[in-house]
């Protein structure tokens, strides 16, 4: 027996209701405070701010603020996916089903990537509302948004099983990934920042996601595209490595 | 077909068949990192659609060797056959036909029942069947509450729901641990007749009690753990066989200063100052009271009067007591 489709479209459906469930936290909240950035920075700050690269300031910034909702929505979704049934030992009936670690990641993986990518959507066309906005490379740009939100919900899954408390949860997504998203070039060109910042900005791998992305909206980049695109796939599959090495050996999960 | 508990699954009608052995599990042992052994070199083969009951205190490791078996516990050692698949290399055509009841109320408090229940069935990997969700909610009398929210139910009802899912993928071994434990008297009684059913199916099943009546009542074979060690596996009627006893209190109208010399042959000791005759003997399969009907013919032919006898025979209860008690 190889992959359980049944088993992976139970795991599935189910995330995505539960994200139905609690739709105002997870869909209407982060599309309401990204809209808030998009009025604030984009529409009332970003008339007075100069073009950067030729791209209006409120424009600039979309795949930035894009990419900071991905991030942590991915994150949070797959951390909190995993986590509430090792947190109330519902854990036991996943575990003790005929369903492995492929089956498990795409079940919980797919639906936590799912919901951001539907998050995303609804995002870039609140956007339009409030900045006028292009994308260069529509297919590309679909394909890094899939690729950024698949790696992040990996993360999150990882991260899921790695805490044993609601604090712990918060740690990474709130004290590490959120600085360094906006300390990552969202709302500014690492061009723009002095020496040595500019050269520290590039040790933060936050800095090729949010270039990344920019590219496959005005095909412009702080950074060399190629080393954006290598590191996300990289991460991702180191991601999956980990996951594939905690579900052989258990740790977390079985006694 | 009323399984009501008074016909309810007694030691002659057990259907378990020998030559199929379901589950085998040889040398098991689970050491945890900080020393504690759970399992100790445990060895135990479970027969095709027999009821097996096993037996501990707290902490024996019950839980943790049904954790070993449904994929909750990594074993440190030895090998674990289901169906005859090894759990360690072919896990998952073992896996498909094992269902398992926690014992703790472990469910996704916001989920509907009705959907609880359904994502188990696909979990395991079967096609979409409301049919037979609904003859499963019916059964465990849960149709009417099908639309509500997990965490309205009652705790009783809370447990069926485990049951309905652990039933959902139709399971051929069953793990069943503590299923009673909390519940009220009519969910038992539930219980025992809906057991009845699975194993009228031929379902296997495993469960673990604290009720020691309950073993007696519903499994054809019981096996006593304690500290990780299977101390002794059998049926009930070897088990009292081989560990049975009769216990006699015969109340003579005036003290015995000696017991008789005809009856010296008897297990008797005097207490209470001679006014307690006393038997302890047999062996759990009515000796102990054919004796004690001897002892008290002899009594009454040689004419020492008695006003009073009272004569018990040995609970597993008892056993089980005595068993523990012996190997701590």
């Amino acid at each position: 027996m190889g992959f359980n489709l049944r088993s992976t479209w139970a795991i599935y459906t189910r995330e995505l209701m539960r994200a139905l469930r609690t739709a105002f936290q997870s869909i209407l909240a982060p599309v309401l405070t990204t809209s808030l950035y998009f009025i604030v920075f984009g529409a009332a700050i970003g008339g007075r701010m100069p073009d950067l690269g030729g791209v209006s300031y409120g424009a600039f910034i979309v795949p930035g603020l894009l990419l900071l909702t991905l991030l942590s929505e991915s994150t949070s979704n797959a951390s909190f996916g995993i986590y509430m049934p090792r947190f109330t030992g519902t854990i036991y009936e996943l575990l003790s089903a005929p369903v492995g670690v492929a089956e498990t990641l795409v079940g919980f993986v797919g639906a936590a990537a799912t919901k951001s990518l539907i998050l995303a959507a609804i995002i870039l066309t609140t956007a339009l509302l409030f900045v006028d906005y292009t994308i260069a490379h529509p297919i590309l740009a679909i394909g890094y948004i899939m690729l950024v939100a698949a790696s992040f919900s990996l993360f999150g899954f990882i991260l899921g099983i790695w805490a044993d408390s609601f604090e712990k949860l918060g740690i990474i997504p709130q004290l590490i990934l959120l600085p360094l998203t906006f300390l990552g070039g969202t709302f500014y060109s690492i061009d723009m920042l002095p020496e040595p910042w500019r050269t520290a900005a590039l040790f933060n791998p936050i800095v090729y996601l949010v270039n990344g992305l920019r590219w496959t909206f005005y095909g412009a980049s702080d950074v060399n595209i190629w080393v954006s695109f290598g590191l996300t796939l990289g991460f991702l599959a180191i991601c999956v490595t980990i996951i594939t090495i905690i579900f052989k050996t258990g740790w977390r999960l079985r006694a | 077909m009323d399984l009501g508990r008074g016909q309810f699954l007694k030691q002659e009608q057990w259907s378990g068949d020998v030559t199929q052995p379901i589950l085998e599990i040889a040398n098991l042992t689970k050491k945890y990192p900080g020393g504690l052994t759970a399992l100790d070199d445990v060895d135990l083969t479970v027969h095709k659609g027999e009821i097996f009951a096993l037996l501990g205190p707290n902490g024996a490791g019950k839980t943790t060797l049904i954790g070993a078996v449904c994929g909750l516990v990594r074993p440190s050692g030895g090998t674990i056959r289901a169906f005859g698949h090894d759990l360690a290399t072919n896990w998952r055509s073992a896996r498909a036909r094992i269902g398992l009841v926690p014992q703790e109320l472990s469910t996704d408090m916001f989920e509907q029942v009705q959907r609880a229940v359904a994502y188990s069935r696909g979990l395991f990997g079967l096609p979409a069947d409301p049919a037979r969700i609904e003859e499963i909610l019916r059964s465990l009398s849960l149709w009417d509450k099908r639309k509500e929210q997990i965490r309205a139910l009652s705790g009783g009802m809370k447990r069926r729901v485990l049951i309905a899912k652990a039933l959902a993928h139709e399971p051929d071994l069953l793990f069943l641990d503590e299923p009673t434990a909390g519940v009220d008297v009519e969910l038992r009684r539930d219980m025992w007749k809906l057991i009845g059913e699975m194993r009228e199916r031929g379902v296997t099943i495993i469960l673990t009690t604290h009720y020691i009546e309950e073993a007696e009542e519903m499994a054809d074979r019981v096996g006593i753990i304690r500290n990780g060690k299977i101390l002794m596996v059998d049926d009930k009627a070897s088990m009292m066989r081989r560990l049975g006893s009769t216990e006699a209190v015969i109340e003579m109208k005036q003290p015995l200063t000696d017991i008789p010399d005809a009856l010296s042959k008897y297990p008797l000791t005097l207490t209470a100052g001679g006014i307690h005759l006393r038997y302890r003997g047999g062996d759990g399969s009515g000796l102990g009271r054919a004796e004690v009907a001897q002892v008290t013919r002899h009594l009454a032919i040689s004419g020492i009067e008695y006003v009073g006898i009272d004569i018990r025979d040995s609970s597993l209860e008892d056993i089980f007591v005595g068993l523990v008690e012996e190997s701590a």
